[in-house]
């Protein structure tokens, strides 16, 4: 049986997710440079992402970590999209600030 | 020694991801992601996770996260330009978020009630069992994701184009 598994609780890899997730949401709150607030939600990703592989190893289930390889997909294929929509905010507006997207309030 | 490891990485990780939150400079931002990016890459390997700690660093550290960097310069944002929040939305903003903690750690306390099965397979994360799982049990999802990434190619160049007439 692998060494972490004999030593480590999966309760710690629960809390470590849970702090990862709780920075990325405060993150999201706080920054108001949109790609700033992209990266926070790649960390959120990933808090996922790092829960998911360590039950998979706990279980010894495979089904665990081809779910982490679709979310990297879904996470690359966000990246690209939501870069292209930052782009062309910044040719409208000439800042990323989120805060100055707020047309659809008026 | 699989302990200390945990600790270190999740220590690591937890501070690279506070300072990404907090540091004003978003170049730093960037950087301080990528070295979170690596701890957790550090916990896929203490899994027997290899194959998925080898993606994981070419997907987010090798693309995703150059073409933030990419990003960054091509707009010229590496200053301390960001104008902040104001304190109250940011204290409003902590509460909140302590408060999601909160929830979530007192959900769980009560301990995972998962039978960890006496006999578990430690090749589970290699590159050979991986593969044959994703191209039978996984064959349809893994093609879906193909389309999924040619639509998110193709509407990212959308986007980027400066007028759709030409």
């Amino acid at each position: 049986m692998l060494e972490t598994i004999r030593t480590i609780p999966i309760d710690y890899y629960v809390y470590l997710s849970t702090i990862l997730f709780v920075i990325g949401v405060f993150g999201v709150l706080t920054r108001r440079n949109a790609i700033v607030v992209l990266m926070c939600v790649e960390l959120m990703l990933n808090a996922v992402n790092l829960l998911l592989a360590a039950f998979s190893t706990y279980l010894s289930d495979a089904q665990g970590q081809i779910m982490v390889f679709f979310i990297m997909v879904v996470a690359a294929a966000e990246a690209a999209v939501g870069l292209g929509i930052l782009v062309m905010i910044y040719r409208n507006t000439k800042s990323t600030d989120i805060s100055l997207l707020d047309n659809l309030r008026n | 020694m699989a302990q200390y490891l945990f600790l270190t990485l999740a220590a690591l990780s937890i501070l690279a991801a506070l300072g990404m939150v907090f540091s004003r400079n978003p170049v730093h931002s960037v950087l301080f992601l990528i070295f979170t990016f690596f701890c957790i890459a550090g916990q896929y390997i203490l899994l027997n996770a290899q194959f998925l700690a080898v993606v994981h660093i070419i997907v987010y550290a090798g693309a995703i996260m150059v073409l933030f960097l990419f990003v960054l310069m091509l707009l010229n944002l590496n200053k301390d330009t960001e104008p902040q929040k104001s304190t109250i939305w940011r204290i409003t903003a902590g509460i909140a978020s302590g408060m999601l903690l909160v929830t979530l750690v007192g959900a769980l306390r009560g301990g995972i009630q998962v039978s960890i099965p006496e006999n578990t397979n430690d090749q589970v994360g290699l590159v050979e069992n991986l593969g044959k799982v994703l191209f039978t049990d996984f064959v349809v999802p893994f093609e879906i994701a193909g389309i999924l990434f040619l639509a998110a190619m193709v509407g990212a160049v959308l986007v980027g184009k400066r007028d759709l007439k030409a």
